[in-house]
């Protein structure tokens, strides 16, 4: 198993998930970040971090969810890794409310 | 090491657990020039990743390619098999170091406080999960698993992975770095019947959905909840917007409705309070009191407490007794309102046992930024740590350095291979120094 960013990342990129991850296996390009399932440890600790709860392991995913996991995989190989925290993306305060988180 | 200019900043790091190394990893990243000594008073590094994570997870075992690329970075420095407190005082430490940064977990187990926990048979978890994977303080420990029935008391992940463990045949455990005395023990266990008890609901259960789906895969095992501990409605999320919770509940009403059919199983108890543990010469019952009031007495020759720990107190280095840590205020350890000046904590020791490993990196960043902060107001040192050192070297059997503990890793996974394991650790401090030797 791995655990994967879905939608919700998209446009907040809080990366808090960033701060937590102890393998670094966190990806990022200009609208989100992605896990890499290659070194992902599946500890579990960047899901509950996630202020607008983007991450879900991959069993868990809903079926219109699925698709994320490819999509992880394949940002993840083109992207590169995150080590540290970035500011959040501008209006993402916003789109957190807006997602009734 | 680099160097010795005069503006370098020399931390010491005590313990080698994950807040121990993301610490240091936050140190060594901030540009400042600084240098780490890590104490740790085991010939092995990694804290409860070696002695704590369970031997049948062994994805997350992974985290150590992280601490080793930490290790490897320049200004990094392991000092192996000095004890802090014992072997070197914390206010030598504070005396060579600008600033000492502990991380030292929290490995006393907190007692359920209930007449009989003395009783032989009344054990603690954390001691039990420090026995089979093999720390050399608990090798020694005798477990006897000569009985049906076992109780684990808490609704954490530590409790699962007791119950887990115990549910496990040989050839489940035989394949992981499981400590070969334990499974030597859990091979020949008669338990058949392991009760994970607490005193909550299933909505207020720490555990993780993750841990509790392990128990949907035990060849030798069926899992259960007794349905009289739980009214139907309880199985339903309250906040329908945490998935977390929400797999949680739907995996233990799959548990409530499942048929028992295996040779062991695992009773999931809910709403029972400990009141007392009863036998003539050792345990034979546990006393529960219900929700409802009502006492229950739960027959098993075993038990295993796990509700909690408090970090060992450590001597120069006030105490939290309500929190069970090194006295802090944010990161910094205080005496009342006033801080020391040089000494900080990460980790368990800082908060308390909470979190995944993970939890610990942005713990450790935190702990970092203070250090940082601090330093430029810092005393000048009255000793270096050199000095302190070579001074230190003569009370200890050995120093361990980092390419002393690959000579012990290596030689463990050569052990392990031959018996189709991914290690056999060494178990006793003797034999890792000798590994280092041979």
């Amino acid at each position: 198993m791995t655990y994967v960013v879905t939608d919700n990342c998209r446009g907040c990129r809080y990366t808090e998930c960033v701060t937590v991850c102890p393998v670094e296996c966190f990806h990022v390009d200009e609208a989100m970040t992605y896990i890499d399932p290659e070194n992902c440890i599946d500890c579990g600790g960047c899901a509950p971090a996630c202020p607008v709860g983007a991450i879900e392991p991959d069993y868990r995913l809903a079926a219109d969810k699925k698709y994320w996991i490819d999509v992880n995989r394949k940002r993840a190989a083109e992207t590169p890794v995150i080590s540290a925290r970035l500011a959040p993306l501008p209006g993402a305060d916003e789109r957190k409310l807006a997602l009734g988180r | 090491m680099t160097g010795s200019a005069a503006n370098e900043l020399r931390i010491a790091v005590v313990g080698s657990g994950p807040s121990g190394f993301y610490t240091t990893e936050a140190l060594l990243r901030s540009g400042a020039p600084v240098t780490i000594d890590m104490f740790e008073r085991l010939p092995v590094p990694y804290g409860l990743v070696r002695f704590g994570v369970a031997p049948d997870h062994p994805k997350l075992k992974q985290v150590t390619m992280a601490f080793d690329r930490i290790a490897k970075a320049p200004g990094f420095r392991f000092i192996g098999g000095v004890k802090v407190g014992d072997d070197v005082t914390v206010d030598e430490l504070r005396e060579a170091y600008d600033a000492v940064v502990l991380a030292t977990g929290a490995e006393l187990s907190r007692p359920l406080g209930i007449p009989g926990e003395a009783l032989p048979g009344s054990h603690s978890a954390g001691d039990f999960v420090a026995w089979y994977n093999g720390h050399p303080e608990f090798r020694d420990l005798q477990f006897d698993l000569d009985h049906e029935a076992a109780i684990v008391v808490g609704h954490g992940n530590v409790a699962l992975d007791v119950a887990r463990i115990l549910a496990k045949t040989a050839d489940e455990l035989r394949q992981t770095d499981i400590a070969r005395h334990a499974l030597e023990v859990l091979a020949e266990s008669r338990i058949r019947e392991i009760s994970i008890v607490g005193r909550g609901g299933p909505a207020q259960a720490k555990f993780s959905a993750k841990e509790l789906r392990d128990f949907l895969e035990l060849s030798a095992c069926d899992t259960a909840v007794d349905g009289r501990d739980v009214a139907p409605d309880e199985f339903e999320p309250l906040n329908p917007g945490d998935p977390e919770l929400i797999e949680k509940l739907s995996l233990l009403r799959g548990f409530s409705q499942h048929a028992v059919t295996k040779p062991r199983r695992c009773l999931v108890r809910f709403g029972l309070s400990p009141v007392a543990i009863k036998g003539r010469g050792r345990v034979e019952t546990i006393s529960f009191g219900q929700r409802s009031g009502a006492v229950e007495d739960i027959a098993c020759g075993l038990v295993f407490s796990s509700v909690g720990r408090r970090t060992t107190p450590v001597a120069g280095v006030p105490y939290d007794d309500d929190r069970g840590v090194h006295a802090n205020m944010d990161g910094r350890v205080a005496n009342g309102g006033s801080v020391i000046e040089g000494l900080y904590v990460c980790g368990w020791s800082k908060r308390g046992p909470s979190g995944t490993i993970g939890t610990n990196r942005g713990c450790g960043i935190a702990t970092a930024e203070a250090v940082l902060a601090d330093i430029a107001h810092r005393r000048p040192r009255t000793d270096t740590p050199e000095a302190l050192l070579s001074r230190v070297v003569s009370r200890v059997a050995r120093i361990v350095s980092y390419p002393d503990w690959g000579t012990i890793d290596a030689a463990e996974k050569r052990r392990g291979a031959a018996l189709g394991k991914p290690r056999e650790k060494f178990v006793t401090i003797p034999d890792m120094l000798a590994a280092v030797d041979a």
